[in-house]
């Protein structure tokens, strides 16, 4: 509802200069006011501002990549090579990495975060449900750091010494887990993400899920339902909001450095199987970038880095309108984490 | 009081404090003369140079010293960007890093180090023993196993496992690994083939670790590892040190006598510029994996005061410093290349004069 509108423009005024005119005052003072209108630019300036910031990153990390783009084009993205000595460089292995352990991550995370949340919006008492939720959204504030010291120490003992021998020994004859033990290589990688992500979809989907109009499991129940049969109306209801909660932890997934970087075993590597090391995009920038000492080594790291940004852009902008288009319209307490 | 008029005046008086501080700080410098050094590189001789700036510190409170241990490529890349007054590096910077740099860059020789080849092997207690070959086989993904044949046939008696070789390197640029791959290149005709020598390399095998520090814990935490590092950090980390054998054909451990000797036999032959490999040097109880380590200058200084200030900092070190260094598991100078970089430091000039006469 539009307040205080200015005198409505006649027929006369409807084009030309002194339409255009009355269209940008309706636009920057809808209400007439100048303290108003100061204060609309000034916020228009800020989000100006960051708009500007996240097109000049784009735009530096293009320039500084100049190098490496002309020298590889698109063979870049398939080449296998990381030779800093002849100059030769390729980004295969890297986005492999990236890739598989993110998915690898998403594989173990969905369903034990979708557990997670129908468990504490369907089944949980209100006592419980707030203390559970509150532990696990401090989950997500923990550092990467403290994640990968903790992956060093505690996780990848336990994944050397019981779990991959025996994933070894019962799955052994799949391509995927064989090889040499040493505990640290992508399993490691994508079971650290993965309680990374954990909290982050959890979150979102319990949002999702709190947003469904209670009409529908009204509805369902009405018609005789069971509670798993409610609760599988419920997430069909949250279906695209639960796909971009899934998304926004695949985006967390792809730019984790910290924790990714002390397990994965650093090795730009394309190999058939989850125990041996690789290494992901972000890891090679934050190991290599402060010593890279060469033109076209350092130009390659940047180049790296824009293909990143540009996939977590994408990603995170998929997800944030998906859970949009969801939540949107709705009453309560949605919102996007 | 109202709480508008107290915060006010909480602004206020944080505000004037601010300012206060900041002219105090200001003045005292104007006053006392204080010169900052700023340094950036290596992190082998971090621990040195740290134990050099704090005594130095001691001597000359006037003269605020800061390192920062970041790497030695970083070091290169600091010092020719200008950002830093003296660089530092364990490898000698290559002709065309020379050429970049807008002016002429001196290597000034500090200290001596050895590269160690530790391992973690449960069982095991005796140092093991390698030969070159065979190490450079182990890195190039050729021995695959601890017990292979010729591991056994240099360690008699010794119970290695039958367990896979986890070979661990360095993940990022360093001159550890350039020392390391020198060595090898030196040895090896198939690894000067394929990865070559450099601060960093395409490794055929192994898990990528960051830092000295990264290589050693990750050592320490798989097992049936091997990798090389610093022998400061095998000494403080408890890690085994294995024996190599050196050109003479001996199994040299690598002490700090072992390093001056591998020094000793290049001294005569050392270049005007002073940069040297001192890997697989001769003699028969010299260490082969060892390197000099080295920091950075201009020769034209830019301001006569901190060059005077720096060189006088850096004679002290190579005269009073190399006193810390046993300690630290570094080797000082041998004689002869202190008087070369002597003659050295007396070359660095501030408009026209040289900085130090005597």
């Amino acid at each position: 509802m539009r307040p205080l509108q200015p005198s409505p423009p006649t027929p006369a005024d409807a084009y030309g200069a002194g339409a255009r005119r009355a269209r940008w005052r309706e636009t920057l003072a809808p209400t007439g006011n100048a303290g108003d209108a100061l204060f609309r630019a000034a916020l228009l300036l800020a989000a100006l501002v960051l708009l500007l910031l996240v097109v000049s990153m784009i735009a530096a990390m293009a320039a500084n990549s100049r190098l490496s783009l002309r020298a590889f084009g698109f063979g870049f993205l398939t080449s296998r090579a990381w030779n800093p000595v002849t100059g030769q460089f390729g980004a295969l292995p890297f986005i492999y990495g990236t890739v598989v352990s993110s998915l690898l991550a998403l594989l173990i995370s969905v369903p034990v975060s979708l557990g997670i949340a129908i468990f504490l919006v369907e089944q949980a008492p209100r006592q419980l449900a707030r203390p559970v939720a509150f532990i696990i959204e401090l989950l997500a504030a923990i550092p990467s750091v403290i994640y990968g010291l903790w992956g060093i120490f505690v996780l990848a003992p336990v994944l050397r010494e019981h779990v991959e021998p025996l994933l070894a020994r019962w799955l052994g004859w799949l391509p995927l887990l064989q090889g040499p033990i040493t505990g640290i290589g992508l399993l490691t990688g994508g079971v650290i993400l993965a309680i990374m992500i954990t909290p982050i979809i959890a979150a979102v989907v319990r949002d999702v899920l709190e947003a469904v109009p209670v009409t529908q499991r009204e509805a369902a129940l009405a018609l005789g339902a069971t509670r798993w049969e409610t609760t599988r109306v419920v997430l069909a209801n949250a279906a695209s909001g639960i796909a971009g909660a899934i998304i926004l932890g695949l985006g967390r997934a792809i730019g984790e450095t910290m924790a990714v970087t002390m397990v994965i075993g650093n090795r730009p590597q394309i190999s058939a199987s989850l125990f041996a090391p690789s290494y992901t995009i972000a890891s090679v920038i934050a190991n290599e970038f402060t010593e890279a000492t060469g033109d076209i080594y350092l130009s390659a790291l940047v180049e790296l880095g824009l293909i990143l940004f540009l996939v977590t852009f994408v990603v995170n902008g998929a997800a944030k309108l998906l859970v949009w288009g969801v939540t949107r319209g709705t009453s309560g307490t949605a919102r996007a984490a | 009081m109202s709480f508008a008029q107290l915060t006010r005046r909480a602004v206020g008086t944080l505000l004037c404090a601010a300012l206060l501080t900041a002219m105090i700080n200001c003045s005292g410098e104007r006053a006392g003369g204080e010169i900052k050094l700023q340094g950036a590189g290596a992190t082998f001789p971090a621990p040195l140079y740290a134990k050099w700036v704090s005594e130095h510190g001691k001597l000359n409170p006037n003269v605020k010293i800061d390192y920062q241990s970041i790497g030695s490529g970083g070091g290169i890349q600091q010092i020719t960007a200008g950002t830093v007054d003296f660089g530092a590096s364990d490898a000698p910077m290559s002709d065309d890093d020379l050429k970049k740099a807008p002016g002429a860059l001196l290597h000034i020789p500090t200290v001596l180090g050895a590269v160690v080849i530790t391992y973690n092997l449960a069982g095991v207690t005796q140092p093991l023993r390698f030969a070159p070959d065979v190490l450079a086989d182990i890195f190039l993904g050729k021995i695959k196993k601890w017990d292979d044949q010729r591991l056994k046939a240099d360690n008699p008696g010794v119970a290695l496992p039958a367990a896979d070789i986890t070979v661990v390197h360095r993940s990022e640029s360093s001159g550890t690994t350039a020392v390391f791959t020198d060595y090898l290149a030196k040895v090896s005709p198939a690894w000067k083939e394929k990865p070559g020598a450099g601060k960093a390399v395409d490794w055929p095998v192994g898990l990528g670790a960051k830092g000295n520090e990264g290589v050693s814990g990750q050592i320490k935490q798989t097992p049936n590892t091997i990798g090389y590092i610093e022998l400061a950090y095998a000494v403080q980390n408890k890690l085994p040190v294995a024996l190599v054998k050196n050109r003479a054909g001996q199994f040299v451990e690598p002490s700090l006598d072992a390093v001056t000797a591998a020094a000793a036999e290049t001294v005569a032959q050392m270049p005007d510029d002073l940069r040297v490999s001192i890997t697989d040097a001769a003699g028969a109880s010299a260490y082969p994996i060892a390197s000099y380590t080295y920091i950075l200058v201009y020769r034209e200084q830019k301001d006569a005061a901190k060059g005077k200030a720096l060189v006088d900092f850096l004679w002290w070190g190579i005269h009073d410093g190399e006193q810390f260094a046993k300690d630290l598991q570094y080797a000082p100078l041998p004689a002869q290349v202190t008087q070369k970089a002597e003659a050295k430091l007396k070359s660095i000039t501030a408009n026209g004069q040289p900085l130090r006469q005597t």
